[in-house]
């Protein structure tokens, strides 16, 4: 069913009886010729872009859980494209660009909202990092704007501005075409698109083994059942390791939880995605009213869906000497997702050393942003069987060759990026 | 929060705490093979259960110790001292 104001008019004078199910619930055939392993944000994307753009549609996507309830639906929502080194910039400025299409393109509203993303800098040394980065942003074709004080005031006005605070706000950058997008939509979106296009996506469907004779990649065993394929391709962030397990891979990630919060619902105050630059914190508001805010990983290795409370006490202190207001606000609800915290920080799409047996994974933070473009260069390797240009560097063999992709420069600390 | 058993201070809050990672992970001789120090460096378990992992004790008495925790219930099955040369002395409470 197409999404239109006039199927809305319609359904609304019926009684809202024909509406039908966004996406089928089928049962898995025997054989596909692609299946994808997670059915997140990035999976749905990668047969969304096999369907439509390679003419691949007898693909199955296989979930564990149910869509949207992994990593998709426990992030910040946030979009942006404001990295420095060359790959990064180019790759997550191909996602912005698919971001700003995207609820045309799916026939979803996925509530893209370019209300920009704001860096603040505190010191002489932080504010020349951020000019090298808004220029090498520039120059990749990304928008970047240096905010001074002033400009800084104008767009987040109840910021503590004061000369005595510990970290005074000496500016920011910004990118304006950055924002949030709704999560749990963007999942929903990629979800009917490819279904529409012919996609099975098999909910309540755990990949327990990977089969192979010889060299030879023969499919997947599920709970339920084994499930033939030509090609797997592995979107399973979070638990990449685990799925690798299964052919004896040993991988150069660590997973982490991350938490998110969100507080009670509130008038407009955050018009923009702000970051603090003393600490790790960033903040934007839900189009309910929520403030959405984030900050470190717990810092140690986990799998449990959930966060703790010494790192959520340092998140707040972050946020509260930003933002000193936030004090006032109590938090409704808090989430954790495991990451992929891969060793430079930068995620890996490309083939393995397994033939017909591909990755995407190490997403680190950087995930939901990247959904659009992740799903688009995924499908673009697997479907030529090699990388496209824009994840030719996010490599497995990196580690192993020194060509690291290091924005933060901390090395091979996972916690650290 | 994790409660981790100190073996020289006691049972004491995951803050005073800083990670150390994988247990499991050896340094390679100097000479070793190439893929042998790409492993050391790069590779890791990741397992979804018991992993042995170093703590070090930043905010407290500043020794490093091996803790065995699951990752995925955060059970703390045991603590110890990660260098089996460092004396004990008189254990907290």
């Amino acid at each position: 069913m197409h999404y239109s104001a006039l199927s809305l008019v319609k359904q609304a004078l019926t009684g809202n009886r024909g509406w039908t199910r966004a996406w089928r619930n089928p049962e898995p055939k025997k054989q596909y010729d692609v299946v994808i392993i997670g059915g997140g944000g990035h999976g749905l994307a990668t047969a969304y872009y096999l369907a439509k753009l390679h003419g691949i549609t007898n693909v199955a996507v296989l979930e564990k859980g149910y869509i949207g309830g992994g990593n998709t639906g426990r992030n910040t929502t946030i979009v942006r494209s404001n990295y420095m080194l060359n790959a990064n910039s180019q790759f997550y400025e191909h996602s912005m660009k698919l971001w700003e299409g995207l609820s045309q393109d799916l026939n979803y509203n996925v509530m893209f909202s370019q209300r920009g993303v704001l860096n603040l800098f505190h010191t002489d040394a932080q504010r020349d990092a951020a000019a090298r980065r808004g220029n090498a942003m520039r120059l990749n074709g990304v928008d970047a704007v240096m905010h001074d004080l002033e400009g800084v005031k104008k767009l987040m006005p109840h910021l503590d501005f004061s000369k005595t605070t510990r970290f005074p706000i000496l500016g920011g950058l910004a990118q304006p075409r950055g924002g949030t997008a709704r999560h749990d939509a963007v999942a929903w979106g990629y979800a009917r698109g490819a279904d529409r296009l012919g996609v099975d996506i098999i909910q309540r469907c755990e990949v327990t083994g990977i089969k192979r004779d010889g060299d030879k990649l023969l499919g997947v065993e599920t709970s339920r059942g084994f499930i033939g394929a030509g090609q797997v391709g592995v979107a399973v962030a979070g638990n990449s390791s685990r799925v690798f397990d299964m052919v004896g891979m040993k991988l150069p990630i660590e997973s982490h939880v991350l938490q998110a919060y969100v507080t009670e619902g509130i008038k407009p105050l955050v018009d923009t995605v702000c970051t603090f630059g003393a600490g790790h914190f960033y903040i934007s508001q839900s189009d309910k009213g929520g403030l959405v805010f984030g900050g470190d990983i717990d810092g140690w290795n986990t799998y449990a869906q959930r966060g703790n409370l010494p790192t959520f006490n340092h998140v707040v202190a972050g946020g509260v000497t930003m933002m000193p207001c936030l004090a006032r606000l109590r938090v409704l609800r808090q989430w954790g997702g495991v990451m992929d915290m891969s060793m430079d920080g930068t995620p890996i799409i490309g083939k393995t050393p397994i033939d017909n047996l591909y990755m995407n994974g190490g997403w680190c933070y950087g995930g939901f942003k990247a959904t659009p473009a992740s799903g688009w260069v995924f499908a673009h390797t697997i479907a030529n069987d090699k990388p496209h240009a824009l994840n030719a560097d996010f490599t497995l063999e990196r580690f192993r060759e020194g060509r690291m992709i290091d924005e933060k420069g901390v090395g091979a600390s996972p916690k650290s990026h | 929060m994790l409660r981790i058993q100190c073996p020289w201070c006691g049972v004491r809050n995951e803050d005073e705490f800083s990670y150390g990672g994988d247990a499991a992970v050896e340094r390679p001789a100097d000479d070793a093979p190439q893929d042998d120090w790409y492993d050391y460096v790069y590779t890791r378990d990741n397992p979804a259960g018991r992993h042995r992992e170093y703590w070090h004790h930043v905010n407290g008495c500043r020794a490093w110790i091996l803790v065995e925790r699951d990752t995925v219930t955060h059970e703390i099955f045991s603590t110890e001292p990660a260098s089996p040369t460092l004396p004990l002395g008189k254990r907290g409470a």
